[in-house]
């Protein structure tokens, strides 16, 4: 027991966890964006996928990271359309359409690698770049917080830029007022003349920017190759983090934070000998208890509130 | 003669079922008044007022705003030429802040953002202009229905409109919220807006409105004004038998009791009190008809009843068992049927074909299985011999049900419930948006019920309806019995609307007379 | 013609043009990449037809399937988009492993136990998800993907601890005891008599989801659950039983796959055995009837896609492409909408017209 919090306790574990938790933060964004415009799919896992493997061969073909960063981007941008005009113009079901495009992404970087590299596994032989990281001055000299702060990928910075952005756009700008609108009340957002369709296919794409750097994450910058079905229930993660953080920007972050932490721990816990398969399977098993304490939760509130609500009435009755 | 902002001339509409909803209408409203439109339940003010904010297009008839023909193509540009419009459904985001829902569309900008302070400060201008108190910060979630609706008014008001239609805007609201609203609707007068109240509430209509145009069945009555005519008056004009229905029928034979209402007591979600110390019963042979405007607690009544909602104070007994204890199913077994007002929710499986439809209160009795299996043949048996006895117009027993006309729906509901040899048929709105053949023919086969010993609960909007089939009349108005008749067929048309309206009330003695 | 056979001919219709538009897809790609395009595709369509050996392939390709896609069926029919059934075949199998490696039973008598415990484990699986909507309105999109890792570690975990067989020179478990494996029912193709199991399965699900008072109910909740309660069907029970038996068929068909197919278990990872028995649920639109054809078409693309794998440069993951592709195009309701709409349109001013003259 010592041993596991010698190792927790110290600055490179929570450097670790930020390391981690980075696609998740995007991730949960990326679905936060999408749940408020009324338009939450479980496709994240299959557009991070393309995105992480269209960042690989873009910045491996171009020798460029930020070509290869814009390659991701189309990349998860691809999946997210089809999603959108399957969903949106044909009226599929968006759940069905994503459990497909998902195995559509996983089965086409496979099939795609294996033309490229003749290898099912990873792309590991081709010149790839990576995003650098990023010591930051000042900061990297002061003891600890410098050891946990500085010396990230630069789309870790980005992710926590992204959190900030996501709320601005959502919150403070008119487009996220009408993408909220258009989530709660479509017919109120017509009735206002405001272009329903066009909002939720903005709503899809601005979402699919963010889970793609997720991606481009991924494969560009956690690893430096894309390997097979890299992300590993990473989108869907994602959905569960922003579930538990109520479609808020912070306590999404917060969650993302805590799944990282779990995994991050696993990782700890590994090198002490523990049966790495209990500790690998953490994370889910704590996104679960996650996903319960939620549904919990928000009974409770919504008791609360139709309670409140009686009670209200009941007082002006009696007054009356 | 004061000059109309606005008229509508000779307005028909046909709805592409067939149904007319509005007959050569005519419809004028006078600067600065508040107009009232009244009707029962279908005599097509919602039609009338949609074509004026452009969610239906008229097929014939014109609009004159200013005395100038115009074209209102959508809401959008009913909303330019100053016409605004409250829904009975608000149109609101509920997690946004009561400033975000006014400036929706026509957000202020600062710097490229979303100007949150600026649009605080059009809500509280707008707030305190027109005399309608809301806190601009307050989320509209946290809201009562009364500031939610006067937040809907606000955001007609802040979108220019001159004109406000409001869609019986205190069918939601508790008595103190509804005189809240009158003073403020009064105050916007006195600044020269133009109010369209829609209401079946006619001692409000009195208080408020300055004249009042009676729609019914599709056909303007008559404008009058308000000061001119007592509520009598209007209540005259608007109800009235459309047709005479010709129900063969007996005198009821009544025996013992079925169903027991006792002391019912409902305050809704919103924290509205629904049903106030209801109490009835029903013995077999007899229909026992509700009428009553519609939301006046009458949908209430058979959700409670038929075991759908058990959050409500006092008693219900069927055959002599308290009902609350019971699931549905067991309600079911206890001989309770139900035709829900709410056809294609509770009703019908749309999916599923019409012989699955009309299985479900009796798929698991043992007479349906064969082996572990359905009785496959006994099931196609049941629903050939049902869909022929219910002349039931299909491709036959397989055919999905979505496919049928409402009428021929509603025949298959009916076949269900009507055949389960049930103690209790609850039919709500049983005839609601069918034709008049299927129409008689439930009609006609609720008698038949009643013949067989059952005892029926019809709740029905239609006036025609409830007063010829029922044997007994109970009129509910504002979630209270107002009146018990022992005899329907010696009601006059014109007591029932007294009753329905809420211009007059039995005394309790009276109304006892309905549990015993 | 009347307008339900309209509706028919035109789900037929879409579903066939779905698969014809993913075979010209597959065939386009094929024509990109391979330097023997027409060798290519003749190898992908005829290759599975070539021997008695991949005959036998596309069978007991299409065994698990049969197993997870019935179980799909119900458990998609009662509207649960539960997908723990990848994660409920996988700790089928290890469970089945590991009544067949350390439990000592006549045969027969041990295969039987050896199912039982796969099933019970896949119900678990499934279980999950379910009490989690049941009881806390969580959607089961998300918590059954996790489960589905969940059960990858937690079946890693008791292979490698508990029956791994340390001088097998790989990872794997113990050789399975001869009286559980499931035989060889035909020599020299592979097939077992899983597939037995299989299409009984597919009959038994067929009966119970279609023809019996259960099903009768599952279906109903899926369809219109407001309904269902009006009618006096406990809703949740009804959820929770399908998916139980769900996730047990996919479970069930874990414990066939190893047993049939293996000496040991093997599985380093998921075996996407559970999302193929989705899309083929899919595609029969979670009617057991449909089932084998769906699976059928799958098993056969797939042995195709292996034989073009073999002989060119096209990967096997083809297979899966042109699947997804079809799902997409099957689930897109307006595809096709505007031609079956006029022809219904059509259909009903004839019958009009009819009607009028007569």
């Amino acid at each position: 027991m010592d041993k596991i919090f010698a190792a927790i306790f110290t600055p490179e574990f929570l450097f670790s966890v930020i390391r981690v938790s980075t696609p998740l933060i995007l991730g949960s964004m990326a679905a936060l964006i999408c749940n408020r415009g009324g338009m939450l799919h479980i496709a994240f896992e299959g557009i991070m996928l393309s995105a992480a493997f269209f960042g690989m061969l873009t910045s491996a073909v171009t020798q460029s990271v930020l070509l290869g960063i814009l390659g991701a981007v189309a990349g998860g941008l691809l999946i997210s359309l089809l999603l959108g005009y399957f969903n949106l113009v044909l009226n599929s079901d968006r759940t069905l359409t994503g459990i497909a495009l998902n195995t559509f992404a996983s089965a086409g970087t496979v099939f795609a690698l294996y033309l490229l590299v003749q290898d099912k596994g990873t792309s590991s032989s081709l010149p790839s770049l990576v995003v650098p990281n990023i010591d930051i001055p000042l900061l990297k000299d002061i003891p600890v917080l410098g050891t946990i702060l500085s010396g990230h990928n630069a789309l870790t910075y980005a992710a926590f830029l992204i959190v900030f952005l996501t709320y601005l756009i959502i919150f403070r700008t008119p487009l996220g007022l009408r993408i909220r609108t258009v989530g709660e009340n479509p017919n109120a957002a017509a009735s206002v003349g405001i272009n329903v369709l066009k909002i939720r296919f903005i709503t899809l794409a601005i979402s699919a920017v963010v889970a793609s750097l997720a991606g481009a994450y991924m494969s560009m910058g956690y690893l430096s190759w894309f390997s097979r079905d890299m992300m590993a229930g990473r989108g869907f993660m994602s959905i569960a983090a922003q579930n538990l953080g109520a479609a808020l920007p912070l306590p999404s972050l917060l969650a993302s934070l805590a799944f990282g932490a779990v995994t991050a721990l696993a990782n700890v816990l590994q090198t002490l000998n523990m049966p790495s398969e209990i500790i690998q399977a953490m994370p889910y098993v704590a996104t679960l208890i996650g996903l319960g304490f939620f549904g919990y939760g928000a009974q409770k509130s919504s008791q609360k509130r139709s309670k409140a609500v009686l009670e209200k009435a009941r007082a002006a009755e009696e007054k009356a | 003669m004061e000059a109309n902002i606005l008229s509508m001339e000779n307005i028909t509409k046909v709805y592409p079922n067939g149904f007319v909803a509005n007959k050569n209408v005519n419809f004028s409203i006078h600067e600065g008044e508040i107009h009232a439109l009244v009707g029962e339940n279908g005599a097509g003010k919602s039609t009338l007022m949609k074509m004026l904010f452009g969610s239906e297009k008229p097929d014939e008839g014109r609009i004159l705003l200013h005395g100038k023909e115009v074209q209102i193509d959508n809401p959008t540009v009913a909303i330019g030429y100053g016409i605004g419009m409250v829904h009975q459904h608000f149109m609101l985001v509920p997690s946004l802040s009561v400033a975000d829902n006014l400036v929706i569309g026509m957000e202020p900008k600062k710097g490229g953002l979303y100007d949150v302070e600026r649009a605080e400060e059009i809500a509280r201008e707008a707030s305190e202009k027109y005399n309608l108190k809301v806190d601009p910060k307050a989320r509209v979630v946290d809201l009562s229905v009364g500031l939610k609706q006067k937040v809907e008014i606000l955001k007609a008001l802040v979108r220019g409109a001159k004109i406000l239609i409001l869609d019986e805007p205190t069918a939601v609201l508790t008595p103190q919220e509804t005189k809240e609203l009158f003073i403020e609707l009064k105050h916007l007068k006195t600044q020269g807006y133009t109010v369209v109240f829609i209401s079946h509430k006619l001692h409000e209509v009195k208080e408020l409105c300055d004249r009042v145009t009676v729609l019914r069945a599709g056909r303007t009555i008559g404008v009058e004004s308000v000061e001119n005519v007592s509520e009598q008056d209007i209540s005259r004009m608007m109800v009235g038998r459309d047709v005479r229905l010709d129900i063969d029928k007996e005198k009821a034979q009544a025996k013992d009791t079925v169903l027991r209402v006792s002391h019912i007591n409902k305050v809704n979600a919103l924290g509205k009190q629904v049903l106030k110390d209801v109490s009835f019963q029903i013995p077999r042979g007899v229909i026992l008809g509700i009428a009553g405007v519609e939301g006046n607690g009458q949908s209430e009544i058979s959700e409670i009843i038929s075991g759908m909602d058990r959050s409500f104070e006092g008693e219900v007994e069927v055959n002599g068992k308290n009902a609350r204890e019971m699931t549905v199913r067991q309600l079911r077994e206890n001989g309770v049927s139900h035709i829900s007002e709410d056809r294609m929710t509770y009703g019908i499986v749309g999916d599923g074909s019409i012989a699955e439809n009309m299985i479900s209160d009796r798929y698991y009795k043992k007479e349906f299985q064969k082996g572990l299996l359905l009785d496959e043949k006994k099931i196609a048996g049941l629903a050939d011999d049902l869909i022929e006895k219910f002349n039931v117009k299909c491709d036959g027993k397989d055919q999905p049900i979505r496919m049928l006309s409402g009428g021929n729906m509603q025949k298959v509901v009916a076949a269900r419930e009507f055949t389960s040899g049930a103690d209790l048929i609850i039919a709500n709105q049983p005839t609601r948006g069918i034709d008049i053949g299927a129409s008689m023919f439930l009609r006609n086969k609720l008698v038949e019920l009643r013949d067989g010993g059952a005892a029926v609960l019809l709740i029905s909007a239609d006036l025609s309806e409830v007063m010829e089939v029922s044997d007994r009349l109970i009129v509910m108005s504002n979630g209270r019995i107002s009146a018990y008749f022992e005899d329907a067929s010696e009601v006059t048309e014109e007591d029932m609307g007294l009753y329905m309206l809420g211009l007059k009330q039995m005394e309790p003695e009276e109304i006892r007379r309905a549990s015993c | 013609m009347n307008t339900k056979n309209i509706e028919k001919q035109f789900q037929v219709l879409r579903t066939l043009l779905a698969i014809g538009i993913a075979i010209a897809v597959a065939f386009i790609i094929i024509c990109f990449i391979s330097e023997n395009p027409l060798e290519t595709i003749s190898e992908f369509v005829l290759g599975p037809l070539g021997s008695k050996r991949k005959i036998g392939n596309i069978i007991t390709n299409l065994t698990p399937m049969l197993f997870v896609g019935t179980g799909v069926c119900l458990i998609f029919s009662a509207n649960q988009t539960n997908m723990a059934v990848e994660g409920g075949f996988f700790v089928g199998a290890m469970l089945a492993s590991v009544v067949s490696t350390c439990v000592s039973l006549p045969t027969g008598l041990h295969t039987a136990l050896c199912l039982l415990a796969g099933g019970l484990a896949g119900a678990a699986a499934c279980a999950i998800p379910a009490f989690l909507f049941v009881r806390y309105q969580a959607k089961p999109v998300v918590s059954s993907i996790m489960v589905n890792n969940m059960c990858l570690y937690v079946g890693l975990f008791v292979i490698n601890h508990l029956i791994r067989d340390p001088g097998a020179g790989f990872l794997a478990s113990w050789r399975f005891a001869e009286t559980s494996r499931i035989e060889e029912m035909i020599p020299g193709t592979g097939i077992h008599y899983g597939i037995l199991i299989g299409i009984a399965v597919l009959i038994g699900g067929y009966l119970y989801l279609n023809k019996s008072k259960a099903g009768y109910e599952i279906r109903t909740v899926g369809r219109n659950v407001d309904f269902a309660r009006y009618s006096g069907i406990q809703v949740n029970k009804v959820i929770t039983k399908a998916q139980l038996i769900g996730g047990f068929l996919a479970g069930m068909g874990g414990a066939v796959e190893v047993l049939g197919m293996y000496k040991r278990f093997q599985y380093q990872a998921l075996t996407n055995h559970g999302f193929d028995g989705i899309m083929i649920g899919i595609m029969a639109a979670y009617n057991p009837k449909a089932l084998p054809l769906a699976a059928l078409f799958l098993a056969y693309i797939r042995v195709g896609a292996d034989c073009m794998q073999r002989s060119s440069d096209v990967p096997v993951e083809l297979a899966n492409i042109m699947i997804s592709v079809i799902v997409i195009m099957i689930v897109a309701e307006r595809f096709l909408y505007k031609m079956k709409h006029k022809r219904i349109v059509a259909a009903a001013q004839k019958e009009l017209e009819g009607k009028e003259a007569a």
